[in-house]
């Protein structure tokens, strides 16, 4: 990882960060294996340069964004966010990264474009769980996500390319990925290799492998909890002790219900979790 | 699988059968205690990475399995090889089983819901896989409260009635792992055939309990 040059974040600044050694050692990213702390193990010599990342679909303007257009494209910015896991831990992190809306604005969707689906590399070679089942978790690769087109443009929607000042480490999802706060952690894809404009709901991986414990839209809801567990609260994780971790209530929308509530106003959350 | 090797390694015929019962409960002790002193050491020392909580219920919940199905392994393999004395060290391997499940469940309790009892009754209550397990735990604890001498030598012919539950919480805890696992289900299937083995080792006594509990349930 290197040093980004960033505008800091100063309304956020008070929050209590996880720390640093935390956010890159604690990673849900099963194409580098299914336990929490293999991603940093098996990612180490992934190669992110060159880099491709393709925008396409019902769009007017497709883009194509090589490695150094990853950083220099759009002007970087530093968001402080909460991210809440559907496995119902927490952190908070600083990325580094771009608002989606502005690559959205600059490929021009059409009338067409009612979602936005995204991919993330397939390359066995580099990413041994996608063809070792043990690893790999047993789900179907290459890992997708989708999104709403409205809430692809929604301001806090970020296109990540770094976290604590720095380019981001291989297990957090390097070079690029997603980071939808409001959301559970696994609607944030990583290492993202293509975005697609598209008119119908895309597949997405968790929501394919088990609809009834993980929906499309998996906004963060404490009164919709997984079958498996309760979502009412969390285990937000500060540091690496087995204290550092404190229980706090989740609140709606993973708390950010104030900028991106209205965009579900019409829906039963409960149908569409 | 570590018994057979012991009982194969010791030289057998020398020695007498309560010094090889004393050498084998010292090798069970070890070999039971230093995972959960090494692993709560580093947990506590913060040199674990990853999720240290779901590291600490992992490990102590598959501990209590594997000592569970080792315990259940034991009168076939004493009947096999004929080596009656390793019948003396189930009661010890199956009290670990029951160690390794208490801590399973206090690390659920302390360090995941940190002491929310209300969640915990709730999530025991509401999750059907939490709820086989905590069955599961409380039919081994009254397996591990029984199996003090004393209260055994009282109990008599209950004793053994009581304790053939142990069949019956090897299934629901294989259950328990199998619901609980998020996606890739190659380690609870494993699991969940080597319990099916081992009771199929005791088909003739399964069968007569469950056609016993039939018959008392039909009777008028």
């Amino acid at each position: 990882t290197t040093p980004l040059k960033y505008k800091a974040d100063s309304q956020n600044s008070s929050l209590i960060l996880t720390d640093e050694a935390k956010v890159i050692s604690h990673n849900n990213f099963y194409e580098f294996g299914a336990k929490k702390e293999q991603p940093a193990q098996l990612s180490q010599s992934f190669k992110v340069n060159p880099w491709q990342l393709k925008v396409t679909g019902e769009c007017e303007n497709p883009i194509t964004l090589d490695y150094d257009d990853l950083f220099s494209m759009f002007a970087i910015e530093e968001r402080i966010y909460r991210l809440r896991c559907v496995e119902a831990w927490s952190m908070v992190i600083p990325w580094l990264g771009f608002p989606l809306a502005k690559l959205i604005a600059k490929a021009k969707p059409t009338s067409k474009a009612k979602y936005v689906a995204f991919e993330t590399l397939y390359d066995p070679e580099q990413m041994p769980g996608q063809t070792n089942r043990r690893l790999g978790g047993g789900i179907s690769y290459p890992y997708k996500e989708g999104l709403r087109l409205d809430e692809a443009s929604n301001p806090l929607t970020l296109m990540s390319v770094g976290l604590y000042g720095k380019t981001l480490p291989p297990q957090n999802g390097a070079p690029i990925r997603l980071v939808v706060p409001w959301k559970y952690g696994f609607k944030s894809i990583k290492s993202i290799v293509g975005i697609r404009f598209v008119e119908h709901q895309p597949a997405t991986t968790w929501n394919d492998l088990a609809p009834q414990e993980y929906g499309f839209y998996a906004n963060v809801n404490p009164n919709h909890d997984h079958p498996r567990w309760s979502q009412a609260s969390e285990r937000r994780i500060t540091g690496a002790g087995l204290f550092a971790a404190k229980r706090i209530d989740t609140l709606p929308f993973n708390g950010y219900g104030e900028q991106v509530a209205d965009m579900y106003q019409k829906m039963n959350l409960s149908q569409f979790y | 699988m570590t018994i057979v090797k012991l009982s194969k390694a010791a030289p057998s015929n020398k020695l007498s059968s309560s010094a090889k019962v004393t050498g084998l409960k010292v090798i069970i002790h070890i070999l039971a205690l230093l995972p959960v002193v090494q692993i709560y050491y580093l947990a506590f020392t913060a040199q674990i990475s990853g999720d240290v909580v779901q590291r600490l219920i992992h490990f102590t919940g598959i501990g209590a399995f594997n000592l569970l199905l080792i315990t259940l392994a034991v009168t076939p393999v004493a009947k096999r090889f004929k080596q009656g004395y390793l019948m003396q060290v189930k009661r010890l391997l199956g009290l670990y089983s029951f160690f390794y499940g208490l801590l399973h469940v206090l690390n659920f309790m302390l360090f995941d819901l940190q002491l929310d009892l209300a969640l915990f009754f709730a999530e025991v209550v509401k999750r059907p896989y939490i709820t086989i397990g905590m069955l599961a735990f409380i039919a081994l604890t009254a397996l591990a409260v029984t199996s003090i001498s004393r209260i055994k030598r009282r109990m008599g012919k209950r004793w053994q009635a009581l304790h053939n539950v142990i069949y019956l919480i090897a299934i629901l805890v294989a259950v328990h792992f199998y619901w609980s696992v998020k996606s890739e289900l190659t380690s609870p299937i494993f699991y969940f055939a080597i319990t099916l083995i081992l009771l199929s080792f005791r088909y003739k006594k399964l069968n007569a309990l469950i056609s016993s509990v039939f018959a008392r349930k039909s009777a008028p």
